[in-house]
């Protein structure tokens, strides 16, 4: 073999094996597609179908029986999108306050940020659950929206951002023109940090979507749940009816997905830069 | 603790250690004295400097409330929701409380009876084995891929995103798909093995195979995650440093070892740490996959318990139970036990790092 050959072998065993990688991070969402559409014998049977069945449309219909999908759906997305909202807005006018202006305990407070950052939220779910009950929000969508308003990660994140993406020069001349510091926010700041916020939007969009442990605790009316929860209890109270389920999956799974693949060059890229720094 | 600002369940943390400016350089402001106009990080002539005394707080609130102003919103509900209850439940774990009745104080009562429950101990245990299981290697598949990415420069940007999406992916959603697939009856595992005429696994009812599968689903979600990490810190290292080696005739496993791994070790360390913190902190994966109310099944985390995580054990008792103060005492022991071994990790990887 001359070293051509063998270059060409070894770049060509490189793509096989990454292809495998893909292969494997990718075929969970063709099998439940294949479960999805078709009956929960097929599921059963052996071998197993292993192609996509025509069976989709009466697992939708009997998910729609078991479960309120709809309901689900559009709490998921009220809360994905007033967390991403408030996030978004919070973050990035506490950002600029700490990358352009310097005021007593300004260290201090950067620093709590980092410390809290770390602590798993874990720690404060039984309080939080009490807090909620006291101001009667316990089963509401406000429970899970108001304390994920306050995000640590995206205050980092902008403020990373604002202090170099921001020129002081704009600020400066904006100043001159006598505008005050929420004049500056909306018109200078803002958008200079478009692309920090595209990242930091996705991000929490995509958290509070798939997020479980809140909404397990604090949707305690069976009406009124988000997907994630409604899907693991139609998991365990239907695990018999396997196709159906993954119907469910399918339907909240494919939403995010899409919206991923749309964005996801620019998330990816924006995602390691963290890790860099 | 708060020296390890990367740490944290999210995809990225931007390591910002100073408060000021760009990382390394001091502010310019930091040595101001207090009356100056030390306002803004430059010193821009736009503002007139206050004319009355610096010490009213009229001038005070006029001068930095805007900034207390736009950073209230996040300190208001943190100190509510988050600050206020973690040290209410330090309170808590020193109380015996249902959440309905009155408190009362047992002092360390929760932490003996903590020390002395089996159950806690099983659940630390399933945590620690889950975490080996899936973090190791799951660190090293993801060096692999990215160096195999890293040596090619077709279908890089396909690359990175096929092996991005299960990161992004709903873990309730992951949990019901591997149910489905290591089902102990159907199951397209046992069906593979049964085509390979190999006898059927019981995935889901053994002790170990339990721990395997979560351990599996963790790895799959978190491989390629960790690759692109590893992949844009591969990309960061300049050639030349590789060309020169080459020319010293250093092979490529020698290039690896003394170029590649000490260069990438900061994002070593903080891959290490994600994966401490997140692993460690298996939840959804034993909930969805083996149903939770402790109060009406015994075997919560599946046959035996075997997949029984400490957050599990401790959600079943705040929320099946109604044991507030048991599970306060069970989530802040289990805490203080993961800032251990996210500090012993970090003395580890960071501890080669300071040969002479």
């Amino acid at each position: 073999m001359n070293s051509l050959n063998r270059k060409r072998f070894r770049g060509l065993s490189v793509h096989v094996i990454l292809m495998i990688c893909v292969v494997i991070s990718v075929f969970p969402f063709y099998w439940i597609i294949v479960m999805a559409t078709n009956t929960s014998q097929d599921i059963y049977s052996y071998p197993p179908k292993l192609w996509l069945g025509d069976n989709l449309l009466t697992n939708i219909d009997h998910l729609f029986d078991k479960m309120d999908f709809f309901g689900s759906l559009l709490n998921t997305v009220i809360v994905a999108v007033c967390t991403t909202l408030l996030v978004l807005f919070f973050d990035s006018l506490a950002a600029f306050a700490f990358a352009k202006y310097e005021f007593p305990a300004k260290k201090f407070l950067f620093g709590l940020l980092l410390a809290m950052y770390i602590l798993p939220t874990q720690l404060a779910i039984i309080p939080q659950y009490e807090i909620m009950v006291q101001l009667g929000w316990l089963g509401t969508l406000k429970a899970l929206i108001v304390p994920a308003a306050a995000n640590a990660f995206g205050i980092f994140w902008m403020r990373q951002y604002t202090s170099t993406g921001v020129p002081d020069e704009l600020l400066d001349a904006a100043r001159i023109e006598g505008a005050g510091f929420f004049r500056l926010y909306w018109h200078v700041v803002l958008p200079c940090v478009r692309p920090a916020l595209a990242f930091l939007g996705i991000y929490t969009f995509i958290a509070a979507w798939n997020d479980y442990i809140l909404p397990l605790v604090m949707l305690v009316n069976p009406e009124e749940l988000t997907l994630q929860v409604a899907l693991a209890q139609l998991y365990a109270g239907h695990s018999t009816d396997y196709s159906m389920v993954m119907a469910g999956v399918l339907l909240a799974v494919i939403p995010l997905m899409l919206m991923f693949t749309f964005f996801a060059r620019g998330f990816i890229a924006d995602a390691t830069k963290g890790a860099l720094r | 603790m708060s020296s390890s600002p990367v740490a944290g369940p999210v995809p990225t943390g931007p390591s910002s250690g100073s408060a000021n400016g760009p990382s390394g350089q001091p502010a310019p402001d930091r040595h101001r004295g207090p009356g100056r106009s030390g306002r803004r990080v430059r010193p821009v002539p736009a503002h007139r400097p206050p004319a009355g005394s610096r010490r009213g707080p009229r001038r005070w609130i006029a001068r930095y409330g805007t900034q207390y102003l736009a950073i209230s919103p996040y300190y208001l509900i943190f100190s509510v929701f988050m600050l206020f209850p973690m040290l209410y439940t330090v309170y808590l774990a020193f109380q015996k409380w249902d959440g309905i009745g009155e408190m009362k104080f047992v002092g360390l009562d929760q932490f003996r009876f903590l020390w002395d429950d089996p159950v806690f101990w099983l659940s630390l245990r399933n945590t620690l084995v889950i975490w080996v299981l899936s973090t190791v290697p799951m660190l090293f598949m993801a060096l692999v891929m990215a160096v195999l990415i890293n040596s090619t420069r077709r279908l890089t940007a396909f690359y990175r995103v096929a092996l991005f999406i299960p990161s992004i992916t709903s873990l309730v959603a992951i949990a019901i798909f591997f149910g489905a697939i290591f089902s102990n009856n159907f199951g397209l595992i046992n069906a593979v093995l049964k085509a390979m005429h190999l006898s059927a696994v019981p995935w889901l009812s053994n002790e170990w195979t339990i721990k395997l599968v979560i351990a599996t689903l963790m790895t799959w979600q978190w491989t390629g995650y960790n690759a692109i990490i590893y992949l844009a810190g591969l990309q960061a290292i300049p050639s030349e440093l590789y060309e020169a080696a080459r020319m010293d005739g250093a092979g490529p496993t020698r290039m690896f070892f003394s170029i590649t791994i000490p260069l990438l070790r900061p994002i070593i360390l903080f891959t290490v740490v994600i994966s401490t913190v997140t692993g460690l902190q298996s939840f959804t994966e034993p909930q969805v996959l083996f149903g939770s109310d402790a109060s009406t099944n015994p075997n919560s985390g599946g046959p035996g318990r075997a997949g029984l995580t400490t957050l599990l054990y401790f959600y079943n008792q705040a929320f099946d139970y109604n044991d507030f103060g048991y599970a306060a005492a069970i989530v802040w022991a289990f805490f203080l036990l993961i800032l251990l071994i996210v500090v012993i990790n970090w003395r580890l990887v960071q501890g080669k790092e300071r040969r002479p």
